[in-house]
């Protein structure tokens, strides 16, 4: 009896252990992030969806807390996903309530600790967010966030010089896509004979959005006629 | 000699008023687009883009971005390349009836040129005909809308997919899509030609004409199995919107597209080799045809 009441204490407070961990971990990713007030930064942005052939793309991000941000083509034209803005990461702590936070330990290979974020806001657009952060340098190296409106969005993150800011150097979002069709009648279009990919690839409604960063201006200030 | 001959030919087409029907129609149907692209654009991008609306960011900026000259310039093809025939028709349709009409066919034989050189002379002044609309399309739909709307990357929404070319990849697609469209509107004058050489009056060929192509046009759109891949290739209405491929591009294993490139130039070349060779049959026939034809009025 003794002994299985010093099991379950042990237990008790090693869980307790690991929920303080957790909790660490998210505070020190946060502090990092929170370095950040405002950035404007430019890339290149690669975009792969089924249906879109479009060239690389000069961008220009802004961002401004506590969750503006704005990916503008300022030369020619981008297909922006919508939900772009998590590509900005305090994007998933704009939350006025708090969150629950689920330890889900470590992923295998990586090393990465799962972290399930349940947002307390009832209201809030995000209504869970997984995430895998890299301990030893307090980054978010992958997240997956799910949203009430738009769906589901996975993110994949490397960072280099403005990893002391959680500032990635190339992110990677994964969004959803509905089919896209046009009549035929509309577009008239000319059968060149090329082969049409897969009806299954088609309807793999899966859009990738790639972002390499070259250069970042950190807190210098952004204006808000920018976001409009 | 035959320069002489079509220096006659072209002075006879352009003495006649209802040569610049064309002119004018082709300048009010222009402007009339740009004019409604230009106050009521952003209504017919909604249209367009309305199946992205869920997953991209859809605002005004991108709209009137994408609503640049050179889509403007497309849009206009897309319409006006359907109606040209017609316009086409107007002049290579007459041309021998006409003259039968007039009856100073049997009269301009009388002069020391054979009937070879005579109706191909005729036919060459219908294609100098067809180039100059052309050239005047061209001048007011696509720098006429760059002048207006501004230049950009051109978006072509397809069916099934978007294409998107950078600004400085588009111009040369126009000028190769403009030749095409010459080859294509010749293949129509030498169709209209032949009618005429067959016809007594000209209003016959010019309806025939438009008919033929409203219905290849319609054959051209349908989808049947077994018609598909027999029937469809060798109708010539299937060819003539073969200038869009200039605008369908090739990507790379990432999806990203290649600046400079076509998706099927073979396929294109193809059509223009199918084309070509519908004018050297319809020419070829009326040639014949009016070698051997007695020449009563």
């Amino acid at each position: 009896m003794k002994k299985l009441f010093i099991t379950i204490v042990a237990l008790f407070i090693f869980q307790l252990g690991k929920a303080q961990t957790a909790e660490e971990t998210i505070r020190k990713v946060k502090a990092k992030l929170e370095k950040v007030n405002d950035y404007q930064a430019e890339g290149k942005m690669k975009t792969n969806v089924i249906f879109i052939k479009a060239p690389v793309a000069k961008v220009k991000v802004y961002y401004k807390k506590p969750n503006k941000l704005r990916i503008n083509n300022e030369q020619g034209i981008s297909f922006i996903p919508k939900g772009s803005v998590n590509i900005n990461l305090n994007n998933v702590f704009v939350n006025t309530e708090g969150f629950d936070i689920i330890d889900l330990g470590k992923e295998p290979g990586t090393n990465f600790r799962i972290i399930k974020l349940l947002p307390k806001d009832e209201t809030s657009d995000v209504v869970l967010s997984t995430l895998y952060i890299d301990e030893v340098q307090g980054l978010i190296r992958k997240a997956r966030t799910t949203t009430r409106d738009n769906g589901t969005y996975e993110l994949e993150m490397s960072y280099g010089k403005f990893a002391e800011y959680g500032l990635a150097d190339k992110v990677s979002l994964v969004f959803n896509t509905k089919e896209y069709k046009l009549p035929k009648g509309v577009t008239f279009d000319y059968d060149d004979g090329t082969k049409k990919p897969a009806e299954d690839k088609m309807k793999n409604r899966k859009g990738k959005v790639e972002i390499v960063y070259t250069s970042y201006t950190i807190n210098k200030g952004v204006p808000d006629s920018v976001f409009n | 000699m035959m320069f002489q001959l079509l220096q006659i030919e072209l002075f006879k087409i352009f003495k006649r008023p209802r040569t610049y029907i064309a002119f004018g129609a082709i300048a009010a149907i222009v402007l009339l687009i740009q004019v409604a692209l230009k106050f009521d654009g952003q209504s017919y991008m909604d249209l367009l883009l309305n199946n992205l609306k869920e997953s991209f960011v859809i605002n005004e900026n991108l709209k009137s971005k994408i609503l640049n000259g050179y889509l403007i310039c497309f849009v206009i093809l897309n319409t006006l390349l359907i109606q040209m025939p017609l316009l086409v028709a107007l002049v290579a349709g007459d041309s021998i009836a006409g003259e039968a009409n007039m009856g100073t066919l049997r009269l301009s034989l009388t002069k020391p040129v054979n009937r070879t050189q005579y109706i191909l002379v005729k036919f060459m002044a219908s294609v100098v005909y067809t180039v100059m609309l052309l050239v005047w399309m061209a001048i007011l739909a696509l720098f006429g809308s760059m002048l207006l709307f501004g230049t950009n990357d051109l978006i072509v929404l397809r069916s099934e997919n978007i294409e998107q070319m950078r600004g400085f990849d588009v111009m040369w697609r126009y000028f190769a899509a403009f030749g095409y469209a010459a080859v294509a509107l010749s293949a129509v004058a030498a169709l209209s030609f032949l009618l005429s050489v067959l016809s007594e009056n000209s209003i016959g060929p010019i309806i025939a004409t438009m008919s033929i192509i409203i219905v290849f046009t319609i054959l051209s759109e349908m989808n049947i199995p077994i018609y598909d891949d027999t029937v469809k290739p060798w109708l010539f209405t299937t060819h003539m919107v073969a200038w869009k491929g200039f605008f369908y591009v090739k990507t790379d294993a990432d999806g990203v597209t290649i600046d400079g490139s076509i998706q099927n130039l073979p396929a294109i070349m193809r059509s223009l080799a199918i084309l070509f060779g519908y004018i050297v049959l319809f020419t070829g026939t009326a040639t014949w045809i009016f070698r051997k034809k007695d020449i009563l009025s």
